[in-house]
């Protein structure tokens, strides 16, 4: 790691105050310093944000949850109200790394954490992401583990995520101050296509600190799937993920929110998707039908090809799975 | 700061002071802000039960307990422990009195070269504090962040469910 100054801001004003393109919050330190070890990053001074008081798990106005933006994914997985009311977000975050750094991920630090593209990580190889300009090692590389919807030609690379996976479905609401001010950004305004711009993850600006997710009051606890496909059983990120939300009225969807992760350089979902299911009986052919309007155009790499048809497939099988209620 | 500004040379940032608890013992230590708990404990306290295995988060050969719970160390800052309590494989037993994790993994034969197991112990004792493991399932799924690069996870998996009860009593015992 590169030397670099230390801050302990005790606010979230004087935490947003010294932030700046050189300077580096840090929450679970998972992410950041695995990427400093690696040279991806070199902030010259890095904000402790560990102090601040942002660890609460409280209700919200509108009858949902607001999540501190320091919970860490162990707790918020093991909350009560959680794993009563969205229990799709516990097991979107228990399919995610081991026990020791869900003990360590913070909520904030999860949804910015950067994409595991192998060309990113080092620094030998061109990236876009990394060095804008550069080109991109991934799309003639092996590309095994990039995206088949979304990309650019600038950049293929899947944001890594499972939380978020099921955060977008939940249609969760992130809570954003700046020295500016605070505001509030829609989870699925919150990551970006990488277009032109693949350095930019998401719509944060340099000096913003995520400061809570807000979970809807609705929190589909009866139907709910979070299906994750990897190469190993456990403690292996996504090939494909699928977090799945229904609303039943005997065989009817009523309402109905899928997410895709591992696929995209966000969370993936299609309004127009969705709607192919409600009013509809929950069955193969309408499942199906959604797979395919998620999955419309689809630009396979020379070698993830194979992630369309699997992803199709869990797509189907997690829907069904949670139309019929049995996710546990 | 400006964008212009060089990147600070090592000897320019002052160590910060840290206050911690080590295996029950107090330390005042100024630390580099780059120094990982890992590194800390290994090059500068000659504590080196803790391991380094791929220092990237990946194989939990570095698993300490940070206030009790499981972290690994190489992801971890040093001066981001200051006030905590950190126990590592050297401060588990009582004494004389093995951790019972630690006497199951001797009468299991829980181990080959014994590189990953520090990190495996800690990390059966984290998984206890966290009271989740209550099968032979469980406790797969929850200790997947600790590699066994000689494959000794049948016996590991036995000596971790066959301690369960008497590490749940210890820590009872630990609170009192
Ligand atoms: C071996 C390994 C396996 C993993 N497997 C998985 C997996 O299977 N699934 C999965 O989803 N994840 C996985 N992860 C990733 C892990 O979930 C993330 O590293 C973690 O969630 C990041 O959180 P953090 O608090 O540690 O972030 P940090 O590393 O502290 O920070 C990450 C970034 O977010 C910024 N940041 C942090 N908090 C805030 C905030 N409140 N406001 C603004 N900026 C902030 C930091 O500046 C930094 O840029 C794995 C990680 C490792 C090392
Ligand atoms: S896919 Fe994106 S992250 Fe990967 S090498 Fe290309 S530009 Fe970099």
């Amino acid at each position: 790691m590169n030397p670099f100054s230390y801050a302990r801001p005790a606010s979230v004003d004087d935490a947003v105050k010294l932030a700046g393109p050189d300077a580096r919050f840090i929450a679970g330190g998972t992410n950041l310093l695995d990427l400093m070890k690696e040279n991806v990053l070199r902030p010259r001074q890095l904000i402790d944000i560990t102090h601040l008081p942002l660890r609460e798990v409280a209700a919200s106005g509108n009858g949902g949850l607001r999540v501190g933006a320091l919970v860490s994914n162990a707790d918020l997985a093991w909350h009560p109200e959680v794993e009563a009311r969205y229990p799709l977000l516990s097991q979107a975050i228990l399919a995610g790394a081991s026990g020791q750094l869900r003990n360590m991920a913070t909520t904030g630090g999860n949804l910015l954490q950067r994409t595991r593209c192998w060309y990113f990580y080092d620094t030998g190889t061109p990236c876009n992401k990394r060095e804008p300009g550069s080109g991109c090692g991934a799309r003639d590389g092996v590309n095994r583990m990039n995206a088949i919807l979304g990309a650019s030609d600038a950049c293929v690379a899947v944001h890594p995520s499972d939380m978020c996976v099921a955060l977008a479905a939940l249609k969760a609401t992130v809570h954003v101050q700046g020295r500016q001010g605070a505001r509030e950004i829609a989870f699925a305004d919150f990551h970006r296509l990488p277009g032109d711009e693949p350095q930019r993850d998401n719509v944060l600006a340099d000096d913003e600190l995520i400061t809570a997710i807000e979970l809807p009051a609705e929190g589909f606890a009866t139907h709910y799937r979070y299906l994750k496909v990897r190469e190993r059983a456990s403690y292996a990120f996504a090939l494909v993920s699928v977090a799945v939300a229904l609303e039943m009225d005997g065989d009817t969807v009523r309402q109905a929110h899928v997410a895709l992760g591992g696929v995209a350089h966000k969370p993936w979902r299609r309004e127009e998707a969705e709607a192919l299911l409600v009013g509809q009986r929950a069955d193969d052919t309408h499942f199906a039908a959604a797979a395919d309007a998620l999955l419309a155009g689809a630009q396979p790499l020379a070698y993830n090809a194979f992630k369309v048809e699997l992803a199709r497939r869990a797509i189907i099988r997690a829907l069904d799975e949670a139309a019929r209620g049995v996710t546990r | 700061m400006s964008a212009t500004t060089p990147i600070p040379e090592a000897d320019g940032i002052a160590a910060c002071p840290v206050s911690l608890e080590l295996n029950g013992q107090r330390r005042h230590l100024d630390i580099e802000p780059w120094t990982t708990l890992l590194d800390l404990l290994r090059d500068r306290l000659a504590m080196t039960g803790t391991k380094k295995g791929c220092d990237h988060g990946q194989c939990g050969a570095c698993t300490v307990l940070v206030d009790g719970k499981r972290v690994n160390a190489c992801l971890t800052l040093a001066v981001m422990c200051d006030g905590k309590q950190v126990t590592t494989i050297e401060g588990l037993a009582r004494g004389d009195e093995l951790h019972p994790i630690q006497q199951a993994f001797i009468d299991h034969d829980a181990f080959q070269c014994g590189y990953c197991t520090p990190g495996q112990i800690c990390s059966a004792v984290g998984m206890v504090n966290e009271g989740r493991a209550r099968s032979r399932d469980d406790i797969r799924e929850q200790m997947s962040g600790n590699i066994c690069r000689c494959g000794a996870y049948p016996h590991i998996l036995e000596a971790i469910e066959d301690a369960l009860p008497a590490a749940r009593a210890w820590a009872g015992e630990g609170e009192r």
